[in-house]
């Protein structure tokens, strides 16, 4: 599929417009022309976006910072799809040598009760970090540190800590899912630290707090798989097992560290 | 502010470099455990020098105020570094040492650091591995369980320690949450989607900062007894460069107008091995880390006239030049001699690529020699961003890089203590431009945004607070506040009440041509004094015809832009002229002018080795500038020589 060099697209762009949170929305209609097969999908909305300022028109908002697939700011549903078509892509690493010449393309904002549209394609995805604040951190002040080479950790432990790490926070995963769950987010972190020794102290108690923060801002996980299946860094749905296997733990453990107490 | 500062003190303490720190920690005053509740200060940005400071400050007891103009913390610029952090442990028993890494740094730095600093950063770098781990940054492991190391952009020790190819990532995320434990105690209050917009300076003592609500537009007022700014670099005064699109400098160059001065701003970095541009629709360069350069050959065609694909091409119709100049190093030499070289090629026409814009970086020969999965798994990942990219595949055809504009050295100045010389101002991060000299070895950024953020502001702050002890912060409703907070509205409604024609990027992109050309990898007399006239016409056509569309009161990321790009404009002017009247090459800054027989850069000793900070004098007129000199009581001054 890809475009051969030189050639240019014509590409009909359905995307979402709304002004405010409170105020309706709705799709516009581009017919974007000119598009190089090497541009990135944000590179592609921002000549849409000269071609609108140049018309006296308002721009379309999105979010979006590195355009380099880490920091996790862009997102929104291409085709239907978080990301778009390619698997294991951010927004800002998909190039439109992946559509054809002629198609006709519908951009979404992510759409979850918990993440309320800001203004277009930008949403509020603070909850996610609520849940980090709730306990996705080991409590080591600044200056409390001993030697790092003090605990060996197994290489195949730090590794699994690493993919679990690897979340951008994007928050696809939640707008991949039928139930806006905040799973795999919140798994990926608890089985960052819950892995490693540094992470033990506190394992029971920050599962508990982290899935019951969690609950209160997204719905259930009913195993779509949606959500592996949009993730950008391909974040595996096997740490939501191991969550809801501490989960269920960490009730008996939290009482049994207290009776200790 | 027009007071005469005369020469600068960097405030470096007396005594032997092992010990100068530890003395200086005793001698700094303290502020009691119950006290510190009593102060507030704000910390402006979130990366890795923000967000490690605003952690310790709050576990340390004070009234915090973090401020961001993205929606989370974990955002941050320092996100994006790949390749790793650099530490003296010496766990490999390869002879590193803080001494080593404190000399490697001044070299490297090609002699316009404070050795004071640099020594306190190698020092305090084995402690950032400790708290790293200790926050679960899962860096790479060997199988017994030890972390492991690499050697990285030429040092002659393997210090660098690393996450995959993440590494700003892991350290972003450790103190991303150690900070967010601070949000959840209380300690620190989080402002996301707020950008700063103006210092507040009363009586010669920070006050505050104005900022504005990027969701509603409301410009507000925030005071504290100081402010610590760790807002990045100003790479993207180039319009293309590998910095993220928000990456801006006008939390610093504010300041800088409100009387901070602005340190070496032409020391820039460029990186040699960045991925070409494909089209002028092009948004932002994408780097690769330059480990690749230990097994890809760097070349061009002989024949600028050259049609045929790379692979066709035989060997004696290849110019290796890296490998012909420098048989020694060949195609490792530093970041930016290849950088230099490689656009010789392009210049000469002899470059690569649909636009002629790149030079070859050639994987065949070691595929052939170490066999393709051998490189798979050194470099399987970045050949993989490649293709996605450039829709090439690296196994078969050579990779085409260029190099971009990746860092910047200079930044606002600052003491021993990370002071600007404005009270009560502190900078950390890319933000000061205290470490690297007139250029930065690979893996030393996060080493310094954290060391600053971790290891020095929580002890030198102390001491500035200690003497206001029982002052309150000044009150919001000062004049000095409502005064900078109307010049701040008013300067938004003029963008908005602009009735021009150009888009903010397209003047964006006209400044970046001037500096890439003028002021980017080789600069002359004559193309600085070009420049200069040019960004001073392309100021008045900002202000006459840009065109920001919307409106206030909404999330207006042309109005956020407008007010970054003018800003961007200001500091461009400030970098041509620091390289204009810095007359010698070192590091990053390469003056066409004072070059050796054999084309390579030419330190000025005897003329140049200072500082040049610079202060602003008001709209139009030229910056003054003072000098903190340079002392060499340690290192050597010896030229570079990679021949």
């Amino acid at each position: 599929m890809s475009g051969t060099n030189g050639s240019t697209m014509r590409i009909t762009l359905k995307v979402w417009r709304q002004e405010g949170p409170r105020t309706a929305g709705g799709f516009e209609t581009h017919d974007v022309t000119g598009v190089s097969p090497d541009m990135s999908f944000l590179e592609m909305l921002d000549v849409v976006n000269e071609g609108l300022i140049h018309n006296d028109k308002v721009p379309i908002t999105f979010d979006h910072d590195c355009r380099e697939g880490i920091c996790g700011s862009c997102g929104m549903v291409i085709n239907g799809m978080a990301h778009g078509p390619e698997r294991a892509t951010a927004t800002c690493q998909l190039h439109m040598r992946k559509f054809n010449d002629g198609d006709t393309v519908i951009v979404e904002p992510f759409r979850a009760a918990a993440f309320p549209i800001i203004k277009d394609l930008a949403v509020d995805r603070s909850p996610l970090d609520r849940i980090i604040e709730a306990g996705g951190y080991i409590s080591v002040d600044t200056g409390a540190a001993q030697d790092a080479n003090s605990i060996p950790i197994p290489k195949p432990v730090a590794d699994g800590a690493m993919d679990a790490a690897a979340c951008i926070g994007c928050g696809a995963c939640v707008a991949a899912c039928p139930n806006s769950a905040g799973q795999l987010f919140t798994s990926a972190k608890l089985n960052h630290l819950n892995l490693l020794p540094q992470g033990q102290a506190e394992r029971w108690a920050r599962t508990e707090s982290m899935v019951e923060t969690m609950e209160s801002f997204f719905g259930s996980c009913t195993n779509h798989g949606e959500c592996e299946a949009a993730c950008p860094k391909s974040i595996s749905i096997d740490f939501i097992a191991f969550m809801n296997r501490d989960y269920v733990k960490s009730k008996r453990k939290n009482r049994e560290l207290l009776s200790q107490g | 502010m027009s007071t005469s500062y005369g020469m600068l003190d960097g405030k470096v303490p007396a005594g032997p470099i092992d010990e100068k720190w530890t003395s200086h920690k005793f001698n700094l005053k303290l502020v009691n455990p119950n006290n510190k509740r009593r102060f507030d200060i704000i910390v402006v940005g979130t990366g890795l020098g923000g967000a490690a400071a605003a952690a310790s400050l709050g576990e340390l007891g004070y009234k915090v105020k973090c401020i961001t103009f993205h929606d989370s913390p974990r955002r941050a610029h320092s996100i994006a570094a790949q390749g790793g952090i650099n530490a003296a442990k010496n766990y490999k028993n390869d002879g590193d040492s803080i001494y080593r890494l404190f000399y490697d740094t001044v070299k490297g730095g090609d002699f316009r650091s404070r050795e004071g600093n640099v020594y306190r950063l190698a020092e305090v770098s084995v402690d950032i591995i400790d708290q790293c781990t200790a926050q679960g940054v899962p860096f790479a492991r060997e199988y017994g369980g030890m972390l492991d190391n690499r050697s990285f952009g030429g040092a002659q020790v393997s210090r660098t320690f690393y996450a995959r190819g993440q590494t700003g990532q892991q350290l972003l995320l450790g103190a991303y949450q150690a900070l967010m434990r601070q949000v959840d105690a209380g300690n620190v209050e989080l402002v996301t989607r707020t950008e700063m917009l103006d210092l507040v300076v009363k009586d010669g003592r920070t006050a505050g900062i104005v900022a504005r609500d990027l969701m509603t537009g409301e410009v507000t007022n925030h005071s504290a007894h100081a402010v610590v700014l760790a807002s990045g670099g100003y790479g993207n005064v180039f319009f293309l460069s590998t910095n993220a699109m928000l990456s801006n400098a006008t939390a610093a160059w504010r300041a800088h107008r409100r009387g901070a001065l602005f340190a070496n701003p032409c020391f820039t970095q460029i990186h040699p091995t960045c991925i070409p541009a494909s089209d002028e629709f092009q948004s932002k360069l994408t780097l690769m880390s330059e480990s690749l350069r230990n097994d890809g050959r760097i070349w061009v065609p002989k024949n600028p006239a050259e049609t045929r694909p790379a692979h066709e091409l035989p060997e004696d119709e290849r110019d290796y030049f890296l490998e012909r100049r420098y048989p020694a190093f060949g195609n490792l030499v530093p970041r930016d001699v290849a950088s230099r070289n490689a656009k010789t090629q392009v210049d000469e026409g002899r470059g690569v690529g649909p636009l002629k814009n790149g030079v070859y970086l050639d994987f065949a020969e070691s595929i052939g020699r170490l066999g393709g999965s051998l490189i798979g798994e050194r470099y399987g990942n970045l050949f993989e961003m490649y293709e996605r990219i450039t829709d090439d595949d690296p196994y078969k055809t050579p990779m085409r890089i260029y190099p971009a504009v990746h860092y910047t050295m200079g930044g606002l100045w600052v003491d021993y203590n990370l002071s600007s010389n404005v009270p009560g101002l502190y900078v950390l991060g890319e933000a000061n431009f205290s470490d690297h000299g007139a250029n930065r070895l690979g893996a030393s950024a996060l080493m310094q945004g954290l060391a600053d953020g971790y290891f020095v502001i929580p002890y030198t702050i102390g001491d500035y607070l200690a003497g206001l002890l029982g002052q309150k912060p000044l009150s919001t409703d000062d004049p000095a506040f409502k005064a900078i907070n109307a010049d701040v509205s008013e300067r938004n409604a003029r963008l908005l009440g602009n009735k021009g024609t150009k888009s903010v990027d397209s003047l964006h992109r006209e400044l970046g041509h001037i500096m890439w050309d003028k002021c980017g990898m080789a600069r002359n007399e004559a193309g600085l004094t070009a420049a200069i006239s040019e960004i001073a016409d392309l100021k008045q056509e900002f202000w006459s015809q840009v065109k920001v569309p919307g409106g206030n009161g909404v999330f207006n990321r042309e109005l956020e832009k407008a007010g970054r790009v003018a800003d961007f404009i200001e500091l461009g002017e400030l970098m041509c002229r620091d390289a204009l009247h810095r007359e010698e090459s070192c590091g990053g800054h390469f003056r066409e002018e004072s070059q050796t027989e054999d084309g390579e850069a030419l330190r000025d000793d005897d003329r140049f080795a200072y500082v040049a900070a610079w202060e602003f004098e008001g709209e139009g007129a030229p910056e003054k500038m003072h000098r903190e000199e340079l002392v060499f009581e340690y290192v050597k001054l010896t030229q570079r020589s990679y021949k």
